[in-house]
C-alpha cells in the first residue's frame, strides 16, 4: 500500500521533471501556425520547418562552432595545467598546498559579474574582444579552479601502494606521475574534462559581455537574443534549445554514473 | 640531487627530498595558479580599485579621477539598489528553501527506490545539465499569457477565469523565475543528499526500527542530525549560486516588470555593460562580491564546525 503510494508519488515528481522538455520539443516539432492555439497534450501534425529554419535563415551552425571551439580549448587548456597541479596537491607534501587549494576554492564562489568589468577592459587593450581566446580567457577564472578542484580529490582517491612500489623500483617522482599514476586516473581526467565542458557549453554572462555580434556568440547568447520580426519565433527558439541541449543531455545520459560521482565527491569532499 | 655547499651535516637525504617534493610541487601548481590569480585575483583587485575612481566609459574624456567612497555613497542612496539586494535576497531564501525540502524528499526516495535508479538519476540530471538559459526559455514558453500550458492548465482546472499575463505581475513574475530555478538546481541538491544518505550506517536505522522508534523519529532523530554536512554543502553551494543569479532572470524577465525581479548581478550588469559607468559599477561588484564572501566564511565556519561529527567524508 504504502509501496504504491511511494512509487506514485515518485512518479508523479519525475513527470514533472520530464514535461517542460516534453512540452517544448513538442512545440518545437508543431507548425508555426498551430503553436498559439489552445495546446493539446498530444501533437496532431509534427514538422521540422523549425529545425530547417534554424539553419538556414538563422544559421545557427555559426554559434554552435563557436560553442564547441571556446568550451573545448578551454576544457583542453585547463585539463593539461589543471591534472599538474591536481598531482601536486593531492600527492606531494609542500608547504602552502592547503593556502592553494583554498584560495581555489575561493575564487570558484565568486560571482562571475564582479570581475566583468576589469577584464571587459583587459580585452578591449588587448584587442582580444569579440575573438575565440577573448572568450577562453575569461573562461579559465571558473573552469581552471574547477578542474584542479575535481581533479585534485581523484588523484586523492587512488591507492598510494603503487606510487610506492614504483619509488622503491627506482622511478623518480615524474615517472612515477606519468607511468603509474596518470592511467590511473584517466576516468576521473575524463569526467572532469566532460564537466568542465559542459560548464563552458552553458556560460552565458561572459560571452554576453565579450562579444560584439552574432558572428561570435555562443550557443547560449544566440538563443536569448533570438528575435522575430514581428512576434516572439517560438517554434525556432525551442528548436534552438532542444539542440543547445542536445550534446549536454548526451553526454550526461551517457555518464551519468560517473557524473553524478565527479559532482558529489567534488562537493562532499572539500 | 647534488648537493655541493659544504653543509652536508645537517642536510640529510630525508631532508634533500623534502627540498625535491617542494620544487616540484609548485613547479607543477604554478601554472594553473598563475593563471588564476591573472585571470580571476587580479581583476577582482583591479574591481576594488576602480570603485574608488570615477569612471565613466561615455566620457573617456573626464579620465579616470579618485573619489574615495563617493560612488559607495550613491549606491547606498540608490532606491534602485536597495530593491535589486531585497530582490535577490528573496529569490534565495525562496528558491534555497524549495530546493532544500524537495531535494531531501528526492534523495528519500531515491534510496528507497530499489529499481530504475538509473532511470530517475536520468531524469533529474539533465535539467540540471542543460544551459541556464535554456530552462529560462522553457519556463517562459510555459507560463505565456496566451498560450501559454500553465493558464490553459489552471483555466481547465477552475482555477482561472482569464489568462494571467504572469510576467507582468510584479509577484507574478516571481513564480516562473522561483519554479524554474527549483526546477533546474533541485536535481542537483538531491544527488548531493543522496551521497550523504549513502554514507550513513544502515545498521543504525534497523537498531532504532528494533527499539520501537517510528518512521518519523528516526527521520528527525537519526537521518537528519547525520546528513547535516551534506546539507551544509548543499546550502553552501546553492545560496552562493543563488545571490549571484543572473542567466536565469536575464532571459526570463529581463529583470522586469520594470525593475520588479531585478537581482543585483542584473543591476550591476546594466551599470556596467548599458550605461558604461565602470566606477559605479565596480562599487557594486565589490559589494555583491562581499556579500557572497560574508555568506562563504560564515559557512566555512559552520561547515569547520561540523567536522569530524559528519558521516559523508571519507
Amino acid at each position: 500500500m504504502t509501496t504504491w503510494l511511494r512509487r506514485g508519488a515518485l512518479a508523479f515528481i519525475l513527470l514533472l521533471f520530464a514535461f517542460p522538455f516534453y512540452w517544448a520539443i513538442v512545440a518545437s516539432l508543431t507548425p508555426e501556425a498551430s503553436l498559439f492555439q489552445a495546446p493539446s497534450l498530444v501533437p496532431r501534425t509534427l514538422v521540422l520547418d523549425h529545425y530547417r529554419a534554424l539553419f538556414t535563415e538563422r544559421d545557427f551552425g555559426t554559434p554552435i562552432r563557436n560553442s564547441l571551439i571556446v568550451a573545448g580549448a578551454t576544457t583542453a587548456l585547463c585539463i593539461t595545467l589543471g591534472t599538474l597541479a591536481a598531482y601536486a596537491l593531492a600527492r606531494l607534501r609542500f608547504r602552502g598546498r592547503s593556502a592553494v587549494l583554498g584560495a581555489l576554492l575561493a575564487v570558484t564562489m565568486f560571482p562571475q559579474i564582479s570581475i566583468v568589468s576589469p577584464l571587459y577592459i583587459l580585452l578591449r587593450a588587448l584587442h582580444l574582444l569579440d575573438t575565440y581566446p577573448g572568450l577562453v580567457l575569461p573562461y579559465l577564472t571558473f573552469a581552471m579552479p574547477l578542474t584542479v578542484w575535481l581533479l585534485t580529490t581523484y588523484f586523492r582517491q587512488l591507492p598510494g601502494e603503487l606510487e610506492d612500489a614504483a619509488r622503491v623500483d627506482g622511478a623518480s617522482r615524474w615517472q612515477t606521475f606519468t607511468r603509474v599514476l596518470l592511467p590511473l586516473a584517466m576516468p576521473g581526467i575524463a569526467t572532469t574534462a566532460i564537466l568542465t565542458f559542459i560548464y563552458c557549453w552553458n556560460e552565458f554572462l561572459f560571452a554576453l559581455s565579450f562579444t560584439l555580434g552574432p558572428e561570435r556568440w555562443t550557443v547560449p547568447v544566440a538563443i536569448a537574443l533570438f528575435r522575430g520580426q514581428y512576434q516572439v519565433p517560438w517554434g525556432q527558439i525551442l528548436a534552438a534549445a532542444v539542440v543547445a541541449t542536445a550534446p549536454v543531455a548526451a553526454l550526461v545520459l551517457a555518464f551519468q554514473r560517473r557524473i553524478v560521482q565527479g559532482l558529489t565527491s567534488g562537493a562532499v569532499k572539500g | 640531487m647534488n648537493r655541493r655547499d659544504g653543509d652536508t651535516c645537517s642536510s640529510t637525504p630525508d631532508d634533500s627530498l623534502a627540498r625535491e617534493e617542494r620544487r616540484l610541487g609548485w613547479t607543477l601548481v604554478a601554472p594553473a595558479l598563475g593563471v588564476v590569480l591573472l585571470v580571476a585575483i587580479a581583476p577582482l583587485a583591479w574591481t576594488v580599485w576602480e570603485s574608488f575612481h570615477h569612471h565613466d566609459l561615455r566620457m573617456p574624456w573626464l579620465g579616470r579621477s579618485f573619489v574615495g567612497l563617493a560612488n559607495y555613497r550613491e549606491l547606498l542612496g540608490t532606491p534602485r539598489f536597495w530593491a535589486s539586494l531585497a530582490h535577490t535576497a528573496f529569490f534565495a531564501v525562496a528558491s534555497v528553501s524549495l530546493e532544500l525540502i524537495l531535494g531531501l524528499v528526492l534523495a528519500l526516495a531515491m534510496q528507497r527506490a530499489s529499481r530504475g535508479r538509473a532511470l530517475i538519476r536520468a531524469t533529474v540530471l539533465v535539467p540540471w545539465a542543460l544551459p541556464t538559459v535554456v530552462a529560462a526559455l522553457l519556463w517562459r514558453f510555459l507560463f505565456q499569457s496566451d498560450a501559454g500550458v500553465v493558464n490553459a492548465v489552471l483555466i481547465a482546472a477552475g482555477v482561472l477565469d482569464q489568462p494571467v499575463v504572469w510576467l507582468a505581475g510584479t509577484v507574478t513574475a516571481w513564480v516562473p523565475v522561483i519554479l524554474a530555478d527549483v526546477w533546474k538546481t533541485t536535481p542537483f541538491v538531491a544527488l548531493l543528499l543522496l551521497a550523504g544518505l549513502q554514507g550513513i550506517d544502515p545498521t543504525l536505522h534497523e537498531s532504532a526500527a528494533i527499539d520501537g522508534a517510528g518512521r518519523w523519529r528516526v527521520l528527525t532523530r537519526i537521518t537528519l542530525p547525520l546528513l547535516r554536512p551534506a546539507i551544509l554543502v548543499a546550502l553552501v553551494f546553492r545560496t552562493l549560486d543563488a545571490i549571484r543569479v543572473f542567466d536565469l532572470i536575464y532571459v526570463l524577465t529581463g529583470g522586469g516588470p520594470g525593475t520588479a525581479t531585478e537581482p543585483v548581478a542584473l543591476y550591476t550588469f546594466s551599470a556596467l555593460m548599458q550605461n558604461l559607468r565602470f566606477g559605479y559599477g565596480a562599487a557594486l561588484s565589490v559589494t555583491i562580491f562581499a556579500v557572497a564572501f560574508l555568506l562563504a566564511v560564515i559557512y566555512v565556519r559552520l561547515l569547520g564546525a561540523d567536522d569530524g561529527r559528519g558521516g559523508s567524508t571519507t
